[in-house]
């Protein structure tokens, strides 16, 4: 599997590129779905929180990776949740140092992706496989397809819910004397449902050998 | 030795935990001067948001909120034994120096608390008051409470007008309470609901509590503020806290200085 100079392999191209549409982590392995409903109720979160996963999931991808043939098959998920806990750690405390007030917004869902079953599922089912160039790029990958969804649901339940984009308010609402009444269920979790829903439902609309046999 | 064989695996799993326990200890111990820097700029936030000098949400500098911080509020200890200001703490700590929070920890600073509905287990000699001064007079004076909700024990503070009864504000700066449910202490409607609550009745005891259900407007339900739905035990917590920390034990002399007009700046 070595790559062309200059470029990528194709299964290195698959390893990035697939998770954002073709296997989507939340779309289509239906992963991830706890932190997508709580954090997205604005941009700001949403984006912070993507970056914490897809960096936490880069770096255990490529741990593993590198100690995949010297685990030992019969601790290996201890190992592969050792690792990815010390990640999470190190993530949050570097949050709490440097974007304080976006980190207690994120309050417990920083610590939370230690259960996140993205990085879990990456780790078990292709770091312990492959090496880590492929690993590197199959963890930004995920990363980037979660944080694809979370951004894209964040952008309607704040825009719809509160009229904002990044907290700074583009529809004016009828409480301060614009005409925009916000929709109040997109800010409460079930307006998550919705749109994960409704997202989940337009990429096998365009794609639909996603769509599971009956 | 073998891959599979069980000393290697346990020599391979103490490695991987001492690997990993080096670099979280390493980032907890060089983050900490950041955080703790944070933590003081997050808590005088709160202070000017809660004495309504700065509105929730507002981005302002750190230099900013240092600056109108310090023109605006001035920190004083208050013994509790007889609610009058003190210059220093026994441990010879002036107003800005002074951790309440340690001292509750250290038998030297603080006494045990008698039985409280609140669980709070040692109470301060001296606790810091923040006065907001408008010109010589004092506006308001914001007080530190805390106490137990759900999960955890909510700290924050409460600003009282200079007539020592009506609500002014309050915030919280620190719980873990459910996100959503007890976590909605940190809903601004909800926090607005305070404002003009009176927190004695007509007999001078302590009224104020969070109801379950809705209360009505302030002029007609004075001592009421709406419970949380969902989070009884929050909101319970949080009519302990005001309870004790507003009572004898803690501020009640200091509130009735308040009241008598004995309290300047």
């Amino acid at each position: 599997m070595s790559a062309a100079p200059g470029g990528l392999s194709k299964a290195q191209r698959e390893a990035l590129v697939d998770p954002l549409f073709n296997n989507n982590p939340i779309a289509l392995q239906v992963l991830g779905i706890c932190s997508a409903l709580a954090v997205t109720t604005k941009l700001e979160t949403a984006v912070v929180m993507s970056i914490a996963l897809t960096v936490v999931l880069i770096g255990s991808n490529v741990t593993i990776s590198v100690l995949r043939e010297r685990i030992p098959s019969s601790i290996r998920i201890v190992v592969q949740l050792t690792v990815i806990a010390s990640l999470v750690i190190l993530t949050d405390q570097v949050l709490k140092a440097f974007v304080f007030d976006v980190s207690k917004q994120l309050s417990v869902f920083v610590g939370l992706i230690i259960t996140n079953c993205i990085v879990m599922g990456r780790a078990e089912a292709y770091a312990m496989q492959n090496g880590p160039v492929e690993s590197f790029l199959d963890g930004l990958g995920n990363g980037l397809g979660y944080s694809l969804i979370l951004i894209v649901v964040a952008f309607f339940r704040e825009l719809l819910g509160g009229g904002k984009l990044f907290g700074i308010q583009l529809l004016p609402l009828v409480t301060e004397g614009g005409w925009y009444n916000p929709n109040g269920l997109m800010v409460l979790a079930p307006g998550a449902f919705f749109l994960i829903g409704a997202f989940i439902w337009a990429l096998r609309a365009w794609k639909p050998d996603q769509i599971e046999a009956e | 030795m073998s891959q599979d064989s069980t000393g290697y695996t346990v020599a391979f799993a103490a490695g991987v935990c001492l690997v990993c326990s080096l670099f979280v200890s390493g980032a907890a111990v060089s983050l900490k001067d950041r955080q703790e820097a944070n933590k003081v700029l997050d808590r005088q936030k709160k202070v000017l948001v809660v004495a309504g000098l700065m509105e929730e949400g507002e981005s302002l500098s750190p230099d900013e909120i240092r600056n109108r911080f310090d023109t605006k509020i001035s920190a004083r200890l208050v013994s509790l034994d007889n609610g009058s200001f003190v210059d220093a703490a026994e441990n010879g700590a002036d107003a800005n120096a002074y951790d309440q929070r340690k001292a509750s920890k250290d038998p030297a600073l603080s006494d045990e608390a008698p039985a409280n509905n609140a669980k709070v287990s040692r109470i301060p000699k001296v606790a810091t008051v923040y006065l907001v001064l408008e010109g010589d007079n004092v506006d308001q004076h914001i007080l530190p409470i805390q106490g137990a909700g759900l999960w955890s024990t909510l700290y924050g503070y409460l600003s009282i007008d200079s007539d020592g009864n009506t609500i002014r504000g309050i915030t919280f700066y620190e719980h873990a309470e459910t996100p959503g449910l007890g976590g909605e202490v940190d809903n601004v409607g909800w926090k607005a609901k305070w404002k003009d609550r009176k927190v004695f009745d007509g007999k001078g005891d302590i009224a104020i509590h969070v109801k379950k259900g809705a209360a009505g407007k302030p002029a007609e339900d004075p001592h009421a503020v709406d419970g949380l739905s969902g989070a009884t035990l929050t909101s319970n917590g949080v009519t302990n806290s005001l309870e004790f920390w507003l009572g004898g034990e803690a501020f009640g002399p200091y509130l009735s200085n308040v009241k008598s007009g004995k309290v300047k700046g």
